[in-house]
């Protein structure tokens, strides 16, 4: 088994037994990334890894170190770092070297993990493909013909092509959940407000959240252990109490009650997918627990809820980027209007712009009422129908794409895109969390299993996961990589 | 309803973005598909329904009114793209 294979807890083992160092594994990792095309890095920290690494061989070697100690992984560079290139994969932030850490980046460094790089991204976390990046499209390690999925395109590829142990992920759509679903990886969405977003640039305030990805549930986790937490410097964090989400990963599933939405096995799902869906809820009849239909009703109306609440929050949240303070300024403004108008013009890709401009316009008077007050009702039924369903169900399971990944550049118009996000919308519009773990393959790629939880269950979700991987191997795939 | 181009470019200045011919073109078509879209909205029964503000129904958490930061103004002034005598500066306003 070569190191990139391991998993967080198979790596802590070997360093603890001395069996390879920190620095002898971020070596490996950095090697790999070097000869890697997949693009899935915007910035590569070496000096930093190398660095980091060494601290972490004396802390272990003192005895002094924890289940993280000396891990590789790849942070998305939607999270400040203070020192090092935060970008959010935009022309806008090309020259921003952060002035300070985000909660989770400070979080990371605590635990003496090794930061290999900075991963590629859609710029602001926009997208579904991760083709909307300033610095160029991520390969899927299975068919580099391929999207990784996005916006957290990067991470996921840096992991299913083993590039790095783990990865950090947003997701304020499925930005975590559905590059996971399509690069064959473990993806865990928390509730909103478990994870602080302090220093987490913002798309769409009240719906992003941060989480691990990750070769196996144990490993989600362990990294979720490691962010989640109350944050003073976040105004939405919630004050609730951090469980140790490694506690009840054996508890057993056999009286689970799965919910299945008949909404989401519906017109738009991609037969194979349904099918690689359905066999793996039928792993989960085999442990023993029991499957009931249920019906979600207002989900169908997840996109165009979303596709205003989001485009608003981001056009408030991204007029801060205006080319006085930080972030990139045109040349030789004639005036102060023209300085806004071509800083921004010049800065944001077109994806941004169409978003912001969406948002201006539903939140202008006159149109408020009709776009974005009805979006925040419909988003409250939206919610309500979840509260009824956990009356019944402890999990809800379905798809998390409608398909398996999709050429690059093959889908061109922007309404096209957002459809393909109809499973993973829902849980952030309702706050819910939700996770992505490898249930199978179709055409040689991946599939993802959506698990959909109740507020405040990453616990049961991540038992849930684990218990599914302790009985399918769909997670150990390799993906052929030529590294 | 749809929006002109003339709309869009009045969105697009409201935003402080500026876009060419082509751009302008291409805009209006995605917006008006995009909102389109949310004409779906309107088939919904939404009367007597709250708005959501928040998922979980928090309410802004208040901390006390004292200083808790420390003036890091040079650092922040660092990665501006122009200052000067601790301002930030931008083409004159005022003449």
């Amino acid at each position: 088994m070569s190191i990139h294979t391991k998993t967080i807890a198979q790596l802590a083992q070997g360093l603890k037994d001395k069996e390879f160092s920190s620095v002898e594994i971020t070596q490996h990792y950095l090697d790999r990334i070097n000869k890697s095309d997949l693009n899935a890095f915007i910035t590569v920290t070496d000096e930093l890894a190398m660095k980091q690494a060494q601290a972490a061989d004396d802390k272990i070697a003192l005895g002094n170190g924890g289940i993280l100690t000396g891990i590789p992984y790849a942070h998305k560079d939607i999270f400040c770092t203070q020192g090092v290139k935060t970008s959010a994969g935009s022309k806008m932030l090309n020259n921003f070297i952060s002035p300070y850490d985000a909660t989770v980046s400070h979080q990371l460094n605590q635990a003496n993990l090794v930061m290999l790089g900075k991963a590629n991204m859609d710029e602001f976390a926009m997208g579904s493909s991760n083709e909307n990046s300033f610095y160029g499209d991520v390969k899927n390690p299975w068919n580099k013909n391929k999207i990784p999925g996005g916006s957290s395109g990067g991470s996921a590829a840096a992991v299913a092509g083993g590039l790095s142990c783990f990865a950090t992920g947003t997701d304020t759509g499925g930005s975590i959940r559905q590059p996971a679903s399509l690069c064959g990886i473990t993806g865990l969405k928390p509730t909103y407000g478990r994870v602080s977003r302090y220093g987490m640039i913002a798309y769409a305030s009240s719906l992003d959240q941060a989480g691990p990805m990750t070769k196996t549930a144990e490993d989600a986790a362990i990294v979720l252990n490691a962010m989640a937490g109350f944050d003073e410097k976040d105004s939405t964090s919630a004050q609730q109490d951090v469980p140790d989400y490694t506690a009840n990963l054996n508890d057993s599933i056999k009286d689970l009650t799965i919910g299945l939405p008949k909404e989401f096995f519906s017109e738009g799902l991609d037969d194979a997918v349904a099918t690689e869906v359905m066999n793996a809820v039928k792993e989960f009849e085999a442990m023993g627990a029991t499957v009931k239909e249920i019906s979600l009703p207002n989900s169908a109306y997840a996109i165009p809820t979303y596709y205003i609440v989001a485009p608003c929050e981001c056009s408030s949240n991204l007029s801060r980027l205006d080319g006085v303070r930080y972030g990139y300024r045109c040349d030789d403004p004639k005036d102060l209007e023209d300085l806004y108008l071509r800083s921004r013009s010049e800065g944001f890709g077109a994806e941004v712009k169409r978003r912001i401009m969406i948002g201006a316009y539903a939140l202008s008077a006159g149109y408020y009422d009709a776009y974005y007050l009805k979006a925040q009702k419909t988003r409250h039924l939206i919610s309500d129908d979840f509260k009824k369903a956990f009356a019944d169900v402890d999990v809800i399971m379905g798809p998390v794409s409608p398909t398996t990944a999709f050429d690059l550049g093959s889908v061109k118009d922007s309404v096209s895109m957002y459809l393909a996000d109809i499973y993973t919308l829902s849980a952030n519009l309702a706050g819910l969390p939700a996770m992505s773990i490898p249930a199978g393959f179709s055409n040689k790629l991946p599939v993802g299993l959506q698990l959909i939880g109740n507020y405040w269950s990453e616990s049961k979700l991540l038992n849930i996961a684990h218990q599914f991987q302790q009985q399918t191997d769909w997670h150990q795939k390799e993906a052929p990589t030529n590294v | 309803m749809s929006l002109s181009e003339q709309q869009v470019s009045q969105i697009a200045y409201l935003a402080r973005l500026s876009l060419n011919n082509s751009e302008l073109k291409d805009n209006t078509k995605d917006l008006n598909a995009i909102l389109g879209l949310a004409e779906q909205l309107g088939a919904i029964e939404t009367d007597g329904i709250e708005p959501m503000a928040h998922p979980l129904h928090m309410t802004q958490r208040l901390r006390a009114d004292v200083v808790t930061e420390v003036d890091q103004s040079e650092l922040f002034q660092s990665i501006a793209p122009n200052v000067g005598n601790h301002h930030y500066l931008v083409p004159t306003v005022i003449e």
